[in-house]
């Protein structure tokens, strides 16, 4: 051993003292034993929550203009998923960066997404046997840039309307996008569409639901369900859980950013918030090396309530 | 065949470094120094214990895999015995750590055994959270559009997926439990090892 | 949202009540749970452990 001083946050006097009997063995039978009474009662008590799942279908049928609305936004590039930037897409200037670090971008496209493709015109392409549909997808197809831009223009300034199970929209010199549009609520309804987002049409197995969750969370009709049940984002939403049940409690630091300045009115909140939990993490696993922080125990002298017997002699 | 032959062997090193480092009256001592006298020092084992029972509903519910328990009453029971678990090991895992931390429990060559302990608690917060997103209920469907955000923005999103729900459950019932349950026993071994901290010698320090 | 088939004896499949404090928000569950781990934090400093004055003994 060097001949440093001894640092009372650092160092100790090993114990030489009386020591008293430990059963290890029965102390762990002891604490399984009470923490499984303990759980068994929680959960006769409590049981656990669970929800459906929010389907496309569900949505189509709940609210079938906000998910032609949505649907629609797929097709112009306006929806969420559209604007996304990495790692879905290349979308200038969409994603978030701490400072000079653009990690998000820089990460570039690993999970390519293209809504218009793989939300609208990819599902319908799957229906087969239906004229108007093939006769829509290949005049968009054959379309050109300035036809497509002036019919979504147009389409653009009309408000679907939903009555006797049909898409309703005043005529209007949209092309082929009200064909394609009301096509694509029938699909949603009849419940094809989220089989089909699933594969992306390639695959017959499927364990990714990145393309129909990123096209539900697109429309407002999912966040209202979320909203209703306190999930949301600036409703400490991480932490919480649907019904009245105890949620990620231990993250409420991590949610806790989210609800106040500047975070909550950044547009880098979750870059930001992320940075911030990596320095508070690594100060929490470093904190015996970090003088000060170090120092709280032997200051604040909460030790001698748990060793008062100890210092009692 | 002589004992410098036999002691040379790898086997036998390791074999004297395991007995060395921890004998087997410190991995399973009958005894413990008389100031470990407080409720504080049953958090960590509670913890322990609450791990065993995540690890177990967690190892049930695999036999039927993981959709059977929306519709069974059985897979729902042993659901919430996993979500119950999980709880109390968060709590149990939570007032150990503020304890430990006003014990100063790292001093005394012991800030591995604290750093061990952190990283645990990152890990089961990440083991934890994949499970929320692995649980094919409105639940795992919302929490995993929310949290893309957040993990997109680091640029780990690019390669963990939390909208691929094949992912996150391998990430759930392998990597991460491994994960956790290893540096678990490292942290216990640790603790062997070093024994628990001593009270601030006041006396000294005063 | 249906609730689930196996309700437990005290149904918690409603939606929560929630603490509505300038920007706080919590829901009464995970209050409740942060409440009694503070509390268990509390009483494991100062109920008296069972044993703790006897009397120790040597032990080489």
């Amino acid at each position: 051993m060097s001949k440093k001083s001894f640092n009372p946050d650092v160092d100790v006097i090993e114990w030489t003292g009386t020591q008293r009997p430990y059963d290890i063995i029965k102390e762990g039978t002891i604490a399984l034993v009470v923490m499984s009474l303990l759980v068994v009662m929680l959960s006769v008590l409590f049981s656990s929550p669970d929800d459906r799942p929010a389907t496309l279908r569900q949505w189509s049928h709940s609210d079938p203009v906000d998910f032609a609305t949505t649907a629609f936004s797929e097709l112009n590039g306006s929806s969420g998923t559209a604007g996304y930037g990495q790692p879905y897409n290349n979308t200038p200037n969409a994603t978030q960066t701490i400072g000079p670090l653009a990690l998000q971008r820089w990460m570039g496209v690993r999970i390519p997404v293209h809504p218009a493709a793989d939300f609208v015109l990819a599902p319908l392409a799957t229906l087969p046997d239906n004229p108007a549909i093939v006769a829509a997808l290949q005049q968009w197809k054959l379309s050109s840039e300035s036809e497509r831009t002036m019919w979504m223009g147009y389409y653009a300034k009309v408000t679907p309307s939903f009555s006797n199970g049909a898409l309703h929209l005043p005529d209007v010199n949209a092309g082929p996008i009200p064909v394609l549009m009301s096509s694509l609520t029938a699909m949603a309804r009849a419940g094809s569409l989220d089989q089909s987002l699933l594969g992306g049409g390639r695959n017959y197995y499927s364990t990714d639901y990145t393309r129909p969750l990123l096209f539900l969370a697109d429309g407002n009709w999912f966040g209202g369900l979320a909203a209703k049940q306190h999930l949301s984002g600036d409703q400490w939403g991480m932490m919480n859980e649907t019904g009245s049940y105890p949620g990620q409690a231990w993250l409420w630091l991590y949610t806790f950013w989210y609800q106040v300045p500047p975070f909550s009115t950044s547009e880098n909140a979750d870059s930001l918030i992320w940075g911030l939990m990596m320095v508070l993490t690594v100060i929490m696993i470093f904190v015996p090396f970090i003088p000060g922080v170090r120092s709280i125990p032997r200051r604040t002298k909460v030790y001698r309530l748990i060793w008062r017997n100890h210092y009692r002699k | 065949m002589s004992n410098a032959t036999i002691n040379r062997q790898w086997t036998t090193r390791l074999r004297k470094r395991v007995e060395g480092v921890l004998p087997p009256e410190k991995l399973l001592p009958d005894t413990q120094p008389s100031y470990v006298a407080s409720w504080i020092y049953v958090f960590g084992v509670a913890t322990l214990a609450a791990l065993g029972l995540v690890t177990l509903s967690g190892l049930v519910l695999a036999l039927k895999g993981p959709t059977w328990w929306h519709v069974s009453n059985v897979g729902h029971f042993v659901n919430s015995v996993h979500l119950w678990s999980v709880e109390v090991f968060f709590f149990s895992m939570v007032i150990h750590l503020w304890g430990k931390f006003f014990m100063a429990a790292w001093r005394g060559n012991r800030s591995l055994t604290w750093i061990t302990g952190g990283v645990t608690f990152m890990a089961s917060i990440g083991t934890a959270f994949t499970g929320y997103v692995s649980q094919t209920n409105f639940d795992s469907q919302w929490i995993a559009t929310q949290a893309k955000d957040g993990i997109n923005s680091t640029g780990a999103g690019a390669y963990f997926n939390v909208l691929d729900l094949g992912q996150m459950l391998m990430w759930h019932i392998t990597l991460l439990p491994l994960a956790a349950i290893a540096l678990t026993g490292l942290h216990v071994i640790l603790v062997r090892k070093r024994g628990v901290v001593p009270p601030f010698a006041d006396e000294v320090s005063a | 949202m249906q609730p689930s088939h196996l309700a437990g004896i005290v149904n918690l499949d409603h939606p929560g009540h929630y603490i509505h404090f300038h920007w706080l928000l919590i829901s009464y569950g995970n209050a409740i749970v942060i409440a009694l781990m503070m509390a268990t934090f509390v009483a494991a400093l100062f109920l008296p452990f069972p044993g703790a004055r006897r009397k120790g003994h040597h032990h080489e």
